[in-house]
């Protein structure tokens, strides 16, 4: 084994594992909010770390591989921040585990909150 | 939107250009030269195209001090996304899920809108926080773990490490 | 190497099958978007590497594309979510 083959299977290893708990993170999470912390930094660099892993391994490959990397670096926080924006807009407000609930929620200031919601999706 | 200069429009044209340049030369991951004209040539054209469009930074990107800090930004990012990840693992296995979260806000002193993105987008990979608005200057960052609900203390424990680098490169 | 790249790949499934649960039960809509979104970015994973385990170069610009659509497809539907489109 070469010493490119043994950065690549670690790389594989590593990204393989934060993929899985982006995985049961969006499945253990409250709310959406943390929903998205979690799927989102875990996937981004389980990810990254794996496509760069196969770069490694077929040496051919990296610059495609970089676009790839490149690509879910710069896309994934975005489609989080817009999730996480339209979700609030929606009228699904975070869920606040502390006693304080008034201070916790500053966004409130922007999108007040409406006090009988209809059953939205 | 204003209207730009001559210079102004010169410079993000170039920059544009040799940005998808080097997108194509990626993506084609050959230097036949047929296909590095074809490259060229498509470049020029999208760039001519985009000039509006495309806002990022005139030609003093290339300046070295300026390339230095982009690099030395990198390295806190990805050493910032290693913790976050460490984080969010550990919140994720521990059966209790230790969790405390909120929305907090803060100020910050960038002007243009690309390096808001990018502030946005390094502190929705840092540990803990997801950026849910920016409207003007104020970031509205949705935080898993409150500390403080306090704008000033919040930005000095999510947003000074990229802000520091960031005002020197834009 | 075969047994790190059959490990890697039941991994993901596991993930896979995580954020597929998500998906069915996910009380908003907003919560089955995310759950996508996670399953594109393991599949776009998964893509490449099975590309490597079957030799087959054009596995990746499968998942670069695919990457791309899924982007778009979230965005399209943060959108319509917020009531601007």
């Amino acid at each position: 084994m070469s010493i490119l083959e043994i950065i690549g299977g670690v790389l594989l290893v590593i990204g393989s594992s934060f993929l899985f708990l982006g995985g049961l993170g969006i499945y253990r999470m409250p709310d959406t909010y943390n929903r998205l912390q979690a799927g989102t930094k875990a996937t981004t660099l389980g990810g990254m770390s794996l496509v760069l892993g196969v770069g490694f391994l077929e040496p051919a490959w990296i610059w495609k591989a970089l676009i790839i990397i490149i690509f879910i670096a710069y896309s994934n926080p975005i489609s989080s921040h817009a999730l996480a924006r339209a979700n609030y807009r929606r009228g699904h407000y975070p869920f606040i585990k502390s006693k304080d609930k008034e201070n916790m929620d500053a966004y409130q200031e922007v999108v007040p909150h409406t006090k009988n919601k209809e059953d939205k999706l | 939107m204003q209207s730009l200069t001559l210079n102004q429009k010169l410079g993000r044209f170039i920059v544009n250009w040799v940005f998808l340049f080097l997108v194509w030369l990626m993506f084609t991951s050959t230097l036949f030269w047929q296909e590095v004209l074809v490259g060229a040539v498509l470049s020029m054209l999208i760039s001519l195209a985009s000039i509006r469009l495309f806002t990022c930074c005139t030609l003093s990107i290339f300046n070295p001090v300026k390339i230095f800090w982009m690099v030395w930004y990198f390295f806190v990012f990805l050493k910032l996304l290693v913790v976050a990840n460490l984080d969010v693992a550990r919140r994720v296995i521990s059966p209790s899920l230790p969790i405390n979260p909120g929305i907090v806000k803060f100020k910050t002193k960038l002007t243009t809108n690309y390096s808001k993105m990018v502030l946005a987008n390094s502190i929705t990979l840092t540990p803990g926080t997801l950026s849910v608005d920016v409207i003007g200057d104020t970031f509205y960052i949705h935080w898993i773990d409150v500390e403080t609900t306090d704008p000033e203390e919040a930005f000095k424990i999510i947003a000074e490490p990229f802000e520091k680098v960031l005002l020197k490169i834009f | 190497m075969i047994y790190i790249i059959y490990y890697s790949l039941a991994l993901m499934a596991l993930g896979m099958i995580f954020s597929a649960i998500r998906f069915v039960q996910g009380p908003t809509a907003a919560d089955r978007t995310v759950a996508m979104d996670t399953l594109t970015t393991i599949g776009v994973a998964a893509l490449v590497l099975l590309g490597y385990m079957f030799k087959r170069f054009i596995y990746v610009d499968v998942a670069l594309i695919y990457a791309v659509l899924g982007f778009i497809g979230v965005i399209v539907i943060a959108r319509y979510l917020e009531g601007a489109l």
